[in-house]
């Protein structure tokens, strides 16, 4: 019970998570805890080839296994007009195939039996005869004109899915006409996965009765999917139910939809019993949609003395064998756009071609808003690559390009406007906390003595929060987020939001937003979400977007309960509501301080004592169409050293300097960028899928696909600067994605700083230790 | 991540044991700590219709000095070897080596005959052990014999044991008055199988090494001893330039293939530092235990 004297804990305080005591008791539910009466098992046959006809599938001898209740195939799903399904990107997918399976561990057939075990046996018992077709697997090969098509269901027959072009090409072009220095370097940004550690996974059921569909669902976007789900099965969209209920983690892999889903929807149709669906790591690994993949072409334009004057980049990006990113409709290559960085140009041409081939679909937004991750590493690799051509310190190159304070808002050459920052001051603090002087003289002392050392900087300006309904929408509906708050008459409240928590720690934060505008101590606030039937329509939580849409939304619904419970208040202290303010999370009549009430007293009015011409009750509903985005930035600076025995690099120091604006919670942010970091080092260093020549995929398992350990992670030094964002409500900006946005290049740099005397200019991601060896070896400074 | 069909068996006795083994002459595996046999069986890689447990028979767990050997019970955990003293100070190649198997979690389960009998040329006890020239003893209702460690090795996930046989004990020669090993590991992250590592062992007489061992880990078909580099050795001081020949010599003997852990070269470069690192560092120990 709280009293009068319960403190707030609004804005910036360090609540503890209020999600923690389940998680850390093992009491989490997640969808795989969730088990039904009566409920049935599915797992799924799957393709050992990248790209065959399948020419005959048997699954009799399943069939005939006690406890084997239905085999699905694509035929089946063919005749209910389910084979397909429309991807978030216009473009359509498989659930099944028909004839043919376009990559390796494709869905094939699905057995639905009474237990986990039995449909494990059944499966291994379905005969499929294929005929192997040559698989496509390097995006340039997939262009020219006498490669195979992987997919001929499309009337073009092109493996090429569409070309995207942002910023003036004709006058990025004069400028690199009369540069007086031009640098070029082509990046691979490998193709990685965000392997959360929940898999992906649903239990379906659905309820003849009523004849409604619910699916429990590990979705970062259950309205949406809702939607979807609605538009491909036919059903009335109040006859779905999507539930997400804890999730494990969701980094932007949770957002499409799979064709586990669908097929376990259909076998719950079919069967009239619940069906749980839950993948294991290897099907994860291998089918579930993948990030990255950009093969990129930059080039940067420069004055001799390192001022950067424009940039221009063309890209190819490897989708898979289906565009089912889950990018905003008018922004096939996401937010990729935003690649001139923290810098002022004069111009900048950004091209992206996107291609088939014979692999899992691509394209997710693995903790970046959009493929800003891609762009954060063209630019800051491009400006170090500059700095060392020119024999300029990286950080000088960086001071003296910086868009300037006094010039936010700032219009990018490809038509962002950003809407605040301080990149000097942050760099400056990142450099002072970390003795920048004093590592570059450690370092030249150590290059004298053949020791390698590298010190790395990025600077990087992310673009969270989408967004704008004039700019911004997914398959039509636009991006704006939600929250619906009701005060109970004891002054507790429930708060319920349009975007999905899969760790952000929502519970707390969002508490605390309510807690702050409304005066009430954040213990009492509950807030739910993940429920279709009960939250309002949001489009969920990925891109950073949470804080900047529904975030300002829940900020802007408790203001309008403010409003209310200000004429509650002038009729419980008897005053003219004009001559009542807030103060100290009370309303007080001006000049009277001891006449004031607080929001636990208005709440109970609100039931009991209203004034006549109020209605009875406290509650309010936004939905928040932000009129930007937000644009985060940091400074990272790492220090590396280089064992020239092994060619492993050790991250010794890592700096980072973050601003997101106003803090709600700053332990959590801290966890955010603590995390944000781990993962933007495992692509720096470890992380990369890759394929054979054959179409298999080498990484489907945690033994190959090296997510990086407590081991392997290094000690994080983090640090702020606060420049609110000046539209968003409580002058917050999205922090989830920044750290693993900008510590790769910062990595990245700091190892071809190493050897950057050796004139070592550039080294693709992941670098690993054979490729540092390598170089080490060919330059003679290896240890012998 | 589900395995097929099988029986378990847990045997209370060795005899118990060779009985379970007779019946399923095909079809059944030996269960030490099962940190290997289990994923392969969960990925299907492995189908044994019948799991024989060790885990009841008794006298498996030796761990003692004893008739001038260490004495190791097959069931001996990897995480019983990290934490004895005994390991630690007398044998700290074998405390090297059991601190960089997988991680903590595999450790408390898998054992040391396990991962001997195992033979996978990416276990890290078999290098050790030829670097140590431990002897291995089997036992079979025809009686107990012991064999090199070089001979119970014979290929990639192949030993010497017969069919009713049980890896039962591992003896590895004390120490000698002045001598030190060292197991180093280079892997991409903790837990993962090595790229490459080597095991060495080295006694002095006096200033000179009187004898030297040295094993290589996941560079062959199976852990390789170094001959040419343990021959070179003998009669000279650890100089940085006699480290380096043998470091060299050791390399040459290792024959890796490229994989995910890296190309074949990078990996022979591995076994030449990962070696000059373990000889300095054994030295080092024979010094200090001087």
């Amino acid at each position: 019970m709280t009293t009068e004297t319960t403190p707030i804990r609004g804005m910036g305080h360090s609540v503890k998570r209020k999600e923690d005591p389940r998680f850390l008791r093992g009491k989490g539910r997640y969808v795989d805890d969730i088990k039904l009466p009566g409920m049935l098992y599915m797992d799924i046959v799957r393709s050992p080839y990248a790209h065959a006809n399948i020419t005959r599938i048997d699954a009799s001898k399943a069939l005939a296994l006690p406890g084997v209740l239905a085999v699905i195939t694509g035929k089946d799903l063919d005749e209910a007009g389910l084979a397909w399904m429309p991807t978030l990107m216009g473009d359509k997918q498989m659930v099944l195939p028909v004839d043919r399976v376009v990559y390796q561990a494709q869905e094939v057939a699905a057995v639905i039996a009474t237990e986990r075990y039995i449909a494990a046996d059944a499966i291994t018992l379905i005969e499929v005869e294929y005929e192997p077709l040559p698989p496509v697997m390097d995006p340039f090969k997939a262009l020219e004109a006498d490669s195979p098509l992987v997919r001929p269901d499309r009337e073009q027959k092109t493996n090429h899915i569409w070309h995207w072009e942002a910023g003036d090409a004709a006058q990025t072009d004069a400028i690199f006409q009369q540069a007086e220095v031009v640098v070029k370097q082509d990046l691979y940004i490998p193709r990685i996965h965000v392997s959360s550690i929940e898999t992906c996974g649903c239990v379906a059921s659905f309820d003849s009765v009523e004849g409604k569909l619910t699916v429990y669902m590990t979705t970062q976007a259950p309205h949406a999917i809702r939607t979807v789900f609605s538009l491909v099965t036919g059903i009335a969209e109040h006859k779905i139910r999507i539930v997400s209920p804890d999730i494990g983690g969701g980094f932007g892999g949770k957002v499409p939809v799979y064709p586990g889903y669908v097929i376990a929807s259909v076998a719950s149709l079919k069967t009239g019993h619940p069906v749980k669906w839950i993948e294991d790591r290897s099907e994860n690994l291998q089918a579930d949609s993948f990030a990255r993949d950009y093969h990129i072409s930059a080039e940067l334009a420069a004055t001799k003395d390192g001022a950067m004057q424009a940039l221009r980049v063309k890209t190819l990006a490897d989708h898979g064998a289906f565009d089912a990113a889950a990018n905003p409709s008018k922004f096939p290559a996401g937010l990729f756009s935003v690649i001139t960085g923290s810098y002022t140009l004069k111009a900048a041409h950004v091209e992206v071609d996107g291609v088939y081939t014979n692999k899992p679909s691509g394209g997710v937004a693995y903790r970046c808003s959009f493929r800003v991750t891609e762009a954060v590493h063209t630019i800051e690799r491009m400006v170090d690559t500059l700095a060392q051509q020119l024999g300029l310190d990286p950080a000088d190159v960086r001071m003296k390009n910086f868009i300037q304070p006094e010039a936010f808002p700032y219009t990018s050459p490809t038509g962002w406007e950003y809407d605040s920052g301080n990149y000097p001051a942050a760099l400056r603090k990142a450099m002072e906390k970390i003795d920048y002087a004093g590592l570059r003289q450690e370092q030249a002392e150590k290059r004298a003595r053949g020791e390698l050392m590298g010190i790395g900087i990025s600077t990087f300006t992310e673009i969270v929060g989408a967004g704008p309904s004039h700019t911004f929408d997914i398959l039509g509906i636009k991006m704006f987020d939600s929250c619906e708050i009701r005060v109970h008459p004891t002054g507790s409240v429930i708060a319920r939001i349009g975007v999905q928590s899969q760790g952000q720690g929502h519970e707390t934060t969002f508490a605390q937003i309510v807690a702050e505008e409304l005066g009430l101590p954040v213990e009492n606030i509950t807030v739910e979400h993940g429920d279709t039937d009960t939250a309002p329509y949001g489009l969920g939580t990925y891109a950073s977007r949470s804080t900047p849409t529904a975030g300002a939304a829940t900020a802007v619904a408790a203001r309008k309960i403010r409003e209310k419970a200000r004429k509650i208040a002038a009729h419980l202290l008897e005053a003219n509501v004009d001559d009542l303010e807030w103060q100290d999370y009370k309303f007080q009549v001006k000049g009277s301080p001891g006449r004031s009430v607080g929001m636990k007293e208005i709440a109970f009015a609100a039931y009991t004592n209203f004034p006549s011409d109020v209605e009875a009750g406290l509650e309010a509903v936004d939905y928040y169409d932000p009129p930007n985005l937000t644009f985060p930035f940091g400074a990272y600076i790492c220090v590396v050293d280089i064992d020239r025995g092994t060619g492993q690099v050790k991250i010794r120091r890592f700096v980072a300097v973050d601003d997101c604006g106003n803090i709600i919670n700053p332990m959590i942010v801290d966890g955010q960028i603590h995390g944000g970091l781990t993962m933007g080092m495992a692509p720096a260093l470890m992380e990369a899928i890759t394929y054979d020549e054959n179409g298999n995929m080498q990484q489907g398992t945690f033994m190959e696909y090296l997510l990086p350990t407590a081991m392997e992670t290094p000690v994080w030094e983090t640090d702020k600067t606060i420049t609110p964002s000046p539209h968003h409500p409580f002058g917050a900006k999205g922090v989830g994605e920044s750290a693993t946005v900008g510590a790769p290049p910062a990595i990245a740099n700091a190892v071809v700083d190493a050897l950057s005397h050796l004139g070592v200019t550039h080294i693709d991601i992941p670098i690993t230790p054979w490729k540092v060896y390598a170089i080490l070896e060919a330059h003679g400074v290896a240890e012998l | 991540m589900i395995p097929d069909n099988f029986s378990y068996l847990a045997p209370a006795s060795l005899p118990e044991v060779w009985d379970a083994l007779h019946e399923h002459p095909d079809d059944a595996k030996i269960l030490a700590g099962g940190q290997s046999l289990i994923p392969l069986m969960k990925f299907r890689l492995a189908n044994p219709a019948y799991l024989i447990d060790l885990r009841h028979v008794p006298d498996m767990d030796t761990l003692a000095e004893r008739d001038g050997a260490l004495v190791l019970g097959a069931m001996v955990r990897e995480a019983a070897l990290e934490r004895s003293p005994l390991i630690q100070q007398r044998y700290p190649g074998i405390h090297d080596a059991s601190a960089v198997v997988a991680d903590p979690l595999v450790r408390n389960w898998a054992t040391v005959g396990g991962n001997l009998a195992h033979a996978d040329p990416a276990n890290d006890h078999p290098a050790m052990m030829l670097a140590l020239g431990a002897r291995v003893v089997a036992q079979s209702p025809r009686g107990r014999r012991e064999l090199s460690i070089d001979d119970f090795l014979v290929d990639t996930m192949e030993t010497a044991l017969q069919p009713d046989e049980v890896l039962v004990e591992i003896h590895v020669p004390q120490p000698a008055a002045r001598s030190g090993s060292a197991y180093l590991k280079l892997e991409r992250k903790v837990g993962d199988y090595a790229i490459a590592a080597v095991g060495v062992q080295l006694a002095f007489d006096g200033e000179v090494i009187s004898h030297a061992g040295i094993g290589l880990t996941n560079v062959g078909p199976k852990a390789i001893r170094a001959q040419q580099a343990e021959a070179f050795l003998v009669g000279k001081q650890p100089s940085d330039e006699t480290v380096r020949e043998a470091a060299r010599l050791a390399a040459q003997a290792a024959d890796p293939t490229a994989d995910l852990r890296g190309p074949v070269e990078y990996k022979r470069a591995i076994v030449r530092t990962l070696t000059a690192r373990a000889l300095r560092l054994a030295a080092q120990r024979a010094t200090a235990l001087a």
